[in-house]
């Protein structure tokens, strides 16, 4: 019988498995996928946004089986994307053709099509609830509201933008048509192109997104406050082509929220020139479901990256692209924790070098 | 008369233009507002300048600000890419040609061998945390030495050349004065004893009795190491005490230029006129 | 949910192994590839990987390491997902191993040809922290301008009296690419110069790839009057197998309150134990 090797990591990692997946059912009862998918819209919203991943039900198991933490979902959402192929891309999609189910504007009082408040918790008092204590078998109270006319389609709405342009305080960027790189087939390489960018603020940690849109408009960015010009939710429809005689096919709706961000903005055109206008630029944002304040920040920072300015942190690609992914970020704070034995060995043999060297 | 009639650098037509022209301001003589197109806006910083540098000589470089000489020095040590024209450096026979157009690898190597530089602002000149050793080594590590016994002479020599003691060698500029830190960045442009010196306002901002202590070392240097130089400055006094020979910048262009003395006694163009008179 | 073999779909493997080609062609140099989620933290040994799971065949033997040990947690839980996934032999013994993933030490045992070392990358960019901005470190490795690296390793001298740099130190690779060679300890750099086998270097969150192929010249950066030095073990004795001359762990006695000093590749310790229990055997 010679020297063995000693098995106990295996041993001990399988039984802190399993001592976390028990640590769930030991208080109480088990919960059903689908009551997560239905009652945790706005966690299923956030996940599937910062794993760029639409799907509810995926999203849902994910949840539950991340016991509720963010990270963990997304991370595990972002897992099993990795195996699944890249088949299609889908086709461009205009959200002029949203089916619009909140739509609200915080420039203009009457917007074309008007304002539609829709679902919001925006105007709920946060004041916690004692009746949700008990299950209620539906909802407990029902919408008050009658019948108007409306002379608009919900998804033909015009955009607040179209009036500005008329006024001619906003001129249209050139259509770009390039492709658009797609950063899970190709590493982002700096610098950044544009739908790169948008890109990474959509899959980007909602936390983080939001910090760094605030760093940027409290002062350290443009000292600015930028003006909502169209906040919408609603469904988008998609479509792929698969190259066959049928033309394109509709795969579905994805709830979205989009945000058209107003930035004033000094007409390039007249750099230097003396005499400037203030015009109008747009900062855009776009995400996954519902999910407002994420998309108002990622509109800011497509704004400050697009604009960049020496020595602003938020609009430095590098630094704002390298540090908003949840999955990146708490993955190397998180690995701090791995063994680091032989670096740390190093580490000493040099402080001791240092020390002889003295004495 | 310059001392020695070999050139150590020219320039041809060298211009240096932000934005990208339009048919008007491509012709060779449109008429700009001040340094810029006024159709498209575009910023001539430097239009078609050329000079000549002598060896051991001082040329100053004189014109308001926006007259585009910070620009001109900021494309002779390729902190900027000029847009036209020829720099010539007839002493380094490696460079063929125009050296705008070598590889950026190339422009390193000729910024660290040949080129020395100190900036107006120390920040642009000296990495401010590290020990001032390591800043005057920087350029020698630059340019291939690997020995630190080798460099950390050198450092000293240069070191007790701009009058630091020895003793603060360690210490980072960021605890020195504006004149001390102005004698480090000497210092480190000097390192690699490299044929010509570029040298941007360098005493602007400094005490009266601090700028005489660097101008007389840039005196010295001239007289003990032959460096030719190159001062840009607004000051023409600072012009007068230092060089051989001047131009004079405005809107971009070289509207004058000759010996020292003859420009400043008998100025030709109107607008040197106008900055000889002011000062008397 | 069913897996593929070795997780990735095919063409995120086929796409790694592109671009692995790509290193192989230009060593030191660092090649960006559209790193995927694995379900293994980033910062955990993605890179590697990734790297790993897009060569692993059926054929391969398997071996992975941790801080030196075949035991330690993260090796296990590594080799578990890829076992799992493709089902490989697997060893604890270098010679054998056709393909050894490993974080921090380069094995004891000299790779032999034909055999690769994948090696976990936390931070790629040699130049980081002298220079943050990726697009200018990408023009200073296009330059060859390598004055920084040396500059910060100058300034330590100036400061300490001798280079800190302690893991991860630098090397300069085919006279051409200053690379990070992971953080392994200096000990085990020498060991990458003109080796037998193939090293590649996967970084899955900063989403880099560099290599080192066999019979490459691998270089510590240094100066002429400052020598490259790896850490001291000279007068150090493994307690458990009178080995000398191996990377070393440091440990404390509970009882004694002594320092001792263990083998920390410790499958070579375990053959070398063996070797020595049938040489006693046969006496």
């Amino acid at each position: 019988m010679g020297y063995v090797a000693v098995k106990g990591g295996a041993h001990a990692i399988n039984n802190s498995v399993i001592l976390y997946k028990n640590r769930r059912l030991e208080d109480g009862a088990d919960i059903d996928v689908e009551n997560i998918k239905t009652n945790m819209r706005q966690l299923i919203n956030q996940v599937m946004s910062e794993a760029s991943f639409y799907d509810r039900d995926i999203a849902a198991l994910a949840i539950k089986q991340a016991e509720g933490n963010m990270e963990e979902a997304v991370f595990l959402m972002r897992a099993h994307r990795s195996t699944l192929p890249r088949l299609y891309y889908s086709t461009v999609t205009d959200t002029r053709e949203m089916f619009v189910e909140r739509r609200v504007s915080a420039s203009f009082k009457d917007i074309p099509g008007g304002q539609i408040l829709g679902a919001t918790s925006d105007f709920t008092h946060r004041l916690l609830d004692d009746s949700l204590k008990e299950l209620a078998d539906g909802p407990r109270e029902s919408v008050d509201c009658k019948e108007i006319p409306f002379n608009y389609d919900l998804d033909k709405l015009p955009k607040v933008i179209d009036y500005l342009e008329e006024e001619g305080l906003f001129v249209r960027e050139p259509e770009n048509n390039d492709e658009p790189d797609d950063i899970t087939k190709k590493a982002i390489e700096y610098p950044s192109t544009r739908s790169q960018r948008l890109q990474a603020l959509t899959r980007g940690q909602t936390g983080a997104v939001t910090s760094l849109g605030y760093a940027e408009i409290r002062g350290y960015g443009i000292a600015s406050h930028p003006n909502i010009g169209e906040c919408r939710v609603g469904q988008q429809p998609v479509h792929v082509d698969l190259d066959d005689d049928y033309g394109e096919y509709f795969i579905g709706d994805y709830e979205v929220t989009e945000i058209d961000g107003f930035m004033p903005d000094l007409d390039e055109d007249d750099s230097d020139a003396g005499e400037k206008d203030l015009m109008i630029k747009i900062g855009y944002g776009l995400v996954f479901g519902q999910n407002e304040t994420k998309a108002i920040a990622m509109s800011v920072l497509d704004y400050s990256l697009e604009h960049p300015e020496p020595g602003v942190a938020t609009s430095d690609d590098e630094f704002v692209l390298y540090h908003i992914d949840s999955v990146e970020s708490t993955g190397f704070i998180s690995h701090l924790k791995l063994p680091h034995y032989v670096t740390f060995q190093s580490k000493l043999d040099r402080m001791r070098q240092g020390k002889e060297e003295r004495q | 008369m310059p001392a020695n009639d070999e050139v150590v650098l020219s320039l041809r037509d060298l211009s240096k233009k932000f934005g990208s022209g339009c048919d008007y301001c491509r012709g060779t003589d449109a008429e700009l507002q001040k340094n810029m197109c006024p159709e498209c806006h575009t910023v001539y910083a430097v239009r078609n300048a050329s000079l000549d540098l002598y060896k051991g000589e001082i040329l100053g470089i004189v014109g308001e600000s926006g007259s585009g000489k910070s620009t001109l020095m900021k494309t002779l040590y390729f902190d900027q890419e000029a847009t036209g024209g020829e720099y010539i450096l007839p002493g380094d026979a490696s460079i063929e040609g125009n050296a705008c157009d070598v590889s950026s690898q190339k422009k390193r190597q000729i910024r660290n061998e040949q080129l020395g530089m100190v900036y107006q602002n120390p920040l642009q000149g000296l990495k401010m945390d590290f020990s001032s050793v390591t800043n005057i080594a920087e350029k020698l590590i630059a340019s291939g030495n690997r020995n630190v016994g080798q460099m950390t002479d050198r450092a000293d020599h240069f070191l007790e050349k701009v009058n630091i003691a020895l003793s603060r060698k360690y210490e980072a500029p960021k605890n020195f004065s504006g004149g001390m830190q102005q004698r480090v960045q000497i210092a480190k442009a000097l390192s690699n004893y490299p044929p010509i010196l570029l040298l941007d306002e360098v005493t602007t901002g400094l005490d009266l009795s601090v700028q005489a202590d660097v101008l007389e070392l840039i005196k010295e240097i001239q007289r003990d190491m032959g460096v030719s130089m190159i001062v840009v400055s607004h000051d023409l006094a600072i012009i007068r005490m230092l060089c051989d020979r001047t131009i004079v910048m405005l809107d971009g262009r070289v509207i004058e230029h000759g010996i020292t003395d003859q420009i400043l006694e008998d100025p030709q163009h109107k607008y040197t006129q106008q900055l000889v008179y002011s000062i008397l | 949910m069913s897996q593929n073999f070795a997780f990735l779909d095919e063409h995120s493997k086929k796409e790694i192994r592109r671009k692995t080609l790509k290193a192989i062609a230009i060593p030191g140099y660092q090649v960006p590839f559209a790193s995927r989620e694995l379900p293994i933290a980033r910062g955990w040994g993605t890179g590697g990987l990734q790297l790993t799971l897009s060569l692993v065949g059926r054929e391969d033997i398997l071996k992975v390491i941790d801080q030196g040990s075949d035991e330690s947690v993260n090796a296990v839980n590594i080799r578990n997902l890829i076992q799992s996934t493709t089902g490989v032999k697997e060893t604890i013994h270098t010679s054998e191993a056709s393909l050894i993933q490993s974080r921090h030490r380069i094995p004891e045992v000299p790779l032999k040809p034909f055999q690769i070392l994948v090696l976990q990358v936390p931070m790629p960019e040699p130049l980081r922290t002298v220079e943050v901005s990726e697009r200018k470190t990408k023009m200073l490795h296009g330059d060859k301008e390598y004055s920084g690296a040396f500059i910060k390793l100058f300034e330590q001298i100036m400061k300490y009296g001798h280079i800190t740099d302690d893991a991860d130190y630098p090397v300069m690779v085919n006279d051409r690419y200053v690379m990070a060679p992971s953080p392994i300890p200096r000990f085990d750099n020498p060991k990458m110069n003109y080796n037998e086998g193939l090293i590649l270097l996967g970084a899955g969150r900063e989403k880099k790839i560099h290599a080192v192929p066999p019979y490459t010249k691998v270089e510590s950066l240094a100066f002429e009057d400052y020598p490259f030095e790896v850490e001291q073990f000279e007068d150090k004795v493994c307690r458990e197998s009178g080995l000398t001359g191996v990377y070393m762990d440091e440990l404390q006695d509970e009882k004694t309150g002594e320092t001792y000093y263990l083998t920390n590749d410790t499958s070579y310790m375990l053959e070398k134990l063996n070797e020595e229990a049938v040489n006693n055997a046969g006496k």
